[in-house]
C-alpha cells in the first residue's frame, strides 16, 4: 500500500474525520492490505500526533474526541477483519473504569475511556455510582490490568480508597494497578490512599496507563529498566 | 442610583425561559422514585424515571415561591435578606483541603481549621453568613456533614449556608439546627440556615437531591438550588445554552419543591462553569464562568426570585496575582448583578482548596464591591458650588467641615491587608501575604465566642456524642478542644 494512503489514514485521525477514516479502512481491506499494517502505519501514528498536539496546546478536547471517534470508525472495519484472520490486535492492557459510589459524574471518565480505547487499551466502563465490590468483581472477571477510579466531588473522592480496599479484600491488589483522577483529586491524595498513580487529565491518564503496564511487566518478569 | 450590570436583554431572557420550559417537558427531567407519586399527583407524566413537566403547571408553581425571605442570626436578628437587589457574601463550602497557614501548601483540613475560619468570618462584616466551609478529615466520613454544622453553630452567631451529603443525614442537620433554635417550629419561623441542593447536569434530580428538596420544603427550612451546568461538557457549549439548561434545572427543582410544600422558601442559584477544552478543568475564575453566573441570576431575577451564585473563587494553586485578580473581578461583578448570596470566597485551585488568608484578602475585594454598589450619592445640596464658594480657587478642601463630615461616607478604608502607603509608614511588610497573616492573627485574637445557653450547649453535646460514638469518635474536636493546632490528628 502506498505511503500516501497511510499518510491519509493518519491525517483522517488528526482531522477527526470518521467518514474518511472508515472509507480508507474499507479501501485498505478491499485492496488486500493487512489490517495490522493499516492500524500500525496509518491510524495509530495519527493518534500519537493527536496526543502530541494536545500536549502542546495545539489541539483541544473536542478535537481529541473527534479523533477518537475517527479511530473507532476505522477499527469498526479493521477489528472484524483481524478476527476473520484469526488474529487480534495486540491490546495495550485491560482497564476497568468507573466513578465512585455516591458520585454520578462521568464526563472525565468518558474522556479517559475514549482516549484509552483509541490508544489500544481494552476498556470496560462500569458507569457511575460504582461500589468497590463491583470494581473488584469486574476486575476478577476480565482479569484486568488496571482499575481507574474517578470522583468529581470532595465528598465522594474518599470512596476511591474503598475501591482499593475492596481489591485488597478480593485478593486482587497485587495483580491490579489502581489509578485515580477527578477534579478534587491530587497526587498527594493518591499517595495517601495507596493508589498506584494519579492522572490530572485524560491524556496523562493514557501516559500513566502505559507506565503502569510497563511496571506490571517489570514486576512479572523481574526485569527493571 | 444603585449601579447595576446587566448581561442579557429582556428578549434573550424570554427566549431562554421559553426553551427552558420546552426542555422540562421534552426531553423532560430525570427524577427519583421518591418524588414520582408527588409529581403524578399533580398531573405530571412520569415515564421510565423521566418527568415531563407542562409549562402551565411549572409557571403556576413558580408563582408560589416567596419573592423574599430572611435568615436570622442566633439572637433572632434579621441577618440575610434574600430577594430584591440585596447582596450578601459567604465563604465557599465543603472543601476537603486547606492551604496550611504556615507552609501555604495544601493539606487535608481538620476541625480546628474550620473553627479558625469560622472565627475569622465571624469578625469580618463583609460576610453576612457563615458556611460549612470545610470537611473535617479528623472526624469519620459518615458524620462529616452534620459535624461541620455543629462546629459552625458552636462558634458563630451568623446564619449558615450549609448542605447535607445524603438524604438521611439531612434530618440530623435539621435536628441540630432545631436544638440550637429552640425547636423545629421556631426554626421554621426564623430559619438560621439555608441548604444547598444540587441537581446533576444535565436535567437530573437524583434520589438524594429530590429527597432533600421535598424534606426541606416540608420542614420549612430554606433550600438553595445549586445547578452546575458545565458548558461544553454536561451542558451546551454556548453560554446561552448553558443558562437555558440552568433555568430548566432550577424550574424543575422548584416544581418538586413547591409541590411538596407550596410557599416554602427556595433560591434560584448555581455554580455553573465553563469546561476548559484544553484541560477538562472547570475554571471558577474564568470570565465566562462569571458570565454564566450573571446570566443565570438575571433569569432568576426576571422571574422575581431570590438568587445565589458561586463566585469570588480563583483557580491558581496558591495565593497569587492570578487568584486574587479572578476573585476580585467576580466579587465586583456579582455585587453589581445584585445577587442575593454570593458563595465562594476563600477558595482556590478549582474549589479544591480553602485558604483563610485568601478569605481575608477576598474580604477586601468584597468591601470594595460593596462600596461600589452604594454608588455615587449627591450628599450635599449643591454638588460642588457651595464648597467652591468657601474655598475659592485656593482649593483648600481639606479644611472644609463638609470634608470632615462626609469623607467616611465617601471613602472605604481597607484594612492593613491593602497597602495604601501605611506599610511604608508603620514598618509593616510590603508583602501582602505577610500582612494578611498578621491580619488573620489579629482577627482571630479579637474573636470571643458567644456561648449558647448552658442547657442548649449540653443538649448539642449530648446529641453530638450520641451520633458520633457509633462511628468511633470519642472526642468532639473543635468543640471541647478548640486550641488551634497545625498538626492534623487524622482518623
Amino acid at each position: 500500500m502506498p505511503e500516501d494512503t497511510f499518510s491519509a489514514m493518519r491525517q483522517s485521525i488528526v482531522n477527526g474525520a470518521p467518514d474518511v477514516a472508515l472509507e480508507l479502512a474499507q479501501q485498505a481491506v478491499h485492496s488486500g492490505v493487512a489490517p495490522l499494517d493499516a492500524i500500525n502505519n496509518g491510524y495509530v501514528p495519527g493518534m500519537h500526533d493527536v496526543g502530541e498536539q494536545f500536549a502542546r496546546g495545539q489541539m483541544y478536547l473536542p478535537d481529541m474526541m473527534a479523533s477518537a471517534e475517527a479511530m473507532r470508525a476505522a477499527m469498526s472495519v479493521l477489528d472484524p477483519e483481524l478476527r476473520k484472520a484469526g488474529t487480534e490486535r495486540p491490546m495495550a492492557g485491560t482497564v476497568i473504569l468507573g466513578t465512585t459510589k455516591g458520585d454520578i459524574h462521568e464526563i472525565g471518565k468518558i474522556l479517559v475511556g475514549t482516549l484509552l480505547t483509541a490508544n489500544g487499551f481494552r476498556v470496560h466502563d462500569l458507569g457511575v455510582d460504582v461500589s468497590g465490590e463491583k470494581f473488584a468483581a469486574k476486575a476478577r472477571e476480565l482479569n484486568a490490568d488496571i482499575v481507574g477510579v474517578s470522583a468529581l466531588l470532595t465528598t465522594t473522592m474518599r470512596n476511591q480508597k474503598t475501591v482499593i480496599d475492596a481489591l485488597q479484600q478480593a485478593g486482587l491488589r497485587s495483580q491490579v494497578k489502581v489509578m485515580v483522577g477527578g477534579a478534587p483529586v491530587t497526587r498527594r491524595w493518591a499517595d495517601e490512599i495507596g493508589a498506584d498513580g494519579y492522572a490530572k487529565d485524560a491524556m496523562s491518564a493514557v501516559v500513566l496507563a502505559r507506565e503502569l503496564m510497563q511496571l506490571k511487566t517489570q514486576e512479572a518478569t523481574g526485569i527493571h529498566a | 442610583m444603585r449601579p447595576k450590570f446587566q448581561l442579557l436583554d429582556k428578549s434573550l431572557i424570554e427566549r431562554i425561559l421559553e426553551e427552558a420550559f420546552l426542555l422540562i417537558e421534552d426531553p423532560g427531567v430525570r427524577v427519583a422514585p421518591y418524588v414520582e407519586d408527588l409529581l403524578r399527583g399533580a398531573g405530571i407524566t412520569v415515564k421510565d424515571g423521566v418527568a415531563h413537566i407542562p409549562e402551565t403547571l411549572a409557571r403556576r408553581l413558580l408563582e408560589f415561591v416567596p419573592r423574599e425571605f430572611f435568615l436570622y442570626s442566633r439572637s433572632g436578628k434579621l441577618a440575610v435578606h434574600y430577594g430584591g437587589e440585596h447582596v450578601h457574601f459567604d465563604p465557599g463550602s465543603s472543601c476537603l483541603n486547606i492551604l496550611d497557614p504556615e507552609t501555604q501548601q495544601p493539606r487535608p483540613a481538620v476541625s480546628n481549621d474550620l473553627v479558625r475560619l469560622v472565627r475569622v468570618a465571624e469578625n469580618l462584616s463583609q460576610f453576612a453568613a457563615q458556611s460549612t466551609a470545610m470537611i473535617c478529615n479528623d472526624v469519620p466520613q459518615e458524620i462529616g456533614d452534620w459535624y461541620r454544622l455543629l462546629l459552625v453553630l458552636w462558634h458563630s452567631e451568623k446564619p449558615v449556608v450549609t448542605g447535607a451529603f445524603s438524604s438521611s443525614s439531612l434530618h440530623t442537620l435539621i435536628d441540630l439546627l432545631a436544638i440550637e433554635s429552640g425547636g423545629r417550629e421556631r426554626l421554621r419561623q426564623r430559619p438560621r440556615a439555608i441548604f444547598d441542593v444540587c441537581p446533576s447536569p444535565p436535567l437530573n434530580w437524583s434520589e438524594f437531591a429530590s429527597q432533600n428538596l421535598v424534606d426541606l420544603a416540608r420542614a420549612g427550612v430554606p433550600a438553595e438550588i445549586v445547578s452546575m451546568p458545565l458548558a461544553g461538557a454536561t451542558a451546551p457549549v454556548t453560554l446561552a445554552g448553558s443558562i437555558t439548561q440552568h433555568a430548566a434545572e432550577c424550574i424543575s427543582g422548584i416544581v418538586i419543591h413547591q409541590l411538596a410544600q407550596p410557599g416554602a422558601p427556595i433560591v434560584w442559584g448555581g455554580a455553573p462553569a465553563i469546561f476548559d477544552m484544553r484541560t477538562g478543568k472547570t475554571p471558577m475564575g474564568a470570565i465566562e464562568t462569571a458570565m454564566l453566573d450573571l446570566g443565570c441570576a438575571e433569569v432568576g431575577k426576571h422571574l422575581g426570585l431570590p438568587t445565589h451564585a458561586y463566585m469570588v473563587a480563583g483557580d491558581g494553586r496558591f495565593i497569587d496575582a492570578q487568584v486574587e485578580m479572578e476573585s476580585g473581578m467576580s466579587a465586583v461583578l456579582g455585587a453589581l448583578a445584585g445577587i442575593n448570596m454570593i458563595s465562594g470566597a476563600g477558595m482556590l485551585d478549582f474549589l479544591a482548596c480553602h485558604s483563610i488568608e485568601k478569605l481575608v484578602i477576598d474580604a477586601e475585594a468584597i468591601a470594595s464591591a460593596q462600596r461600589l454598589v452604594e454608588g455615587v450619592e449627591p450628599r450635599t445640596e449643591t454638588l460642588a458650588t457651595a464648597m467652591f464658594a468657601q474655598t475659592g480657587l485656593h482649593g483648600d478642601f481639606l479644611k472644609l467641615k463638609e470634608t470632615r463630615a462626609l469623607f467616611r461616607m465617601e471613602q472605604h478604608f481597607p484594612s492593613s491587608v491593602i497597602d495604601r502607603g501605611l506599610a511604608a509608614m508603620d514598618g509593616s511588610s510590603f508583602d501582602i501575604l505577610a500582612r494578611t497573616k498578621k491580619r488573620v492573627e489579629e482577627v482571630v485574637a479579637s474573636y470571643q465566642r458567644q456561648p449558647l445557653s448552658t442547657e442548649c450547649e449540653k443538649e448539642l453535646i449530648a446529641f453530638a456524642q450520641r451520633e458520633s460514638k457509633p462511628c468511633g469518635l470519642d472526642s468532639l474536636p473543635g468543640v471541647l478542644d478548640t486550641e488551634y493546632s497545625h498538626e492534623p490528628n487524622m482518623v
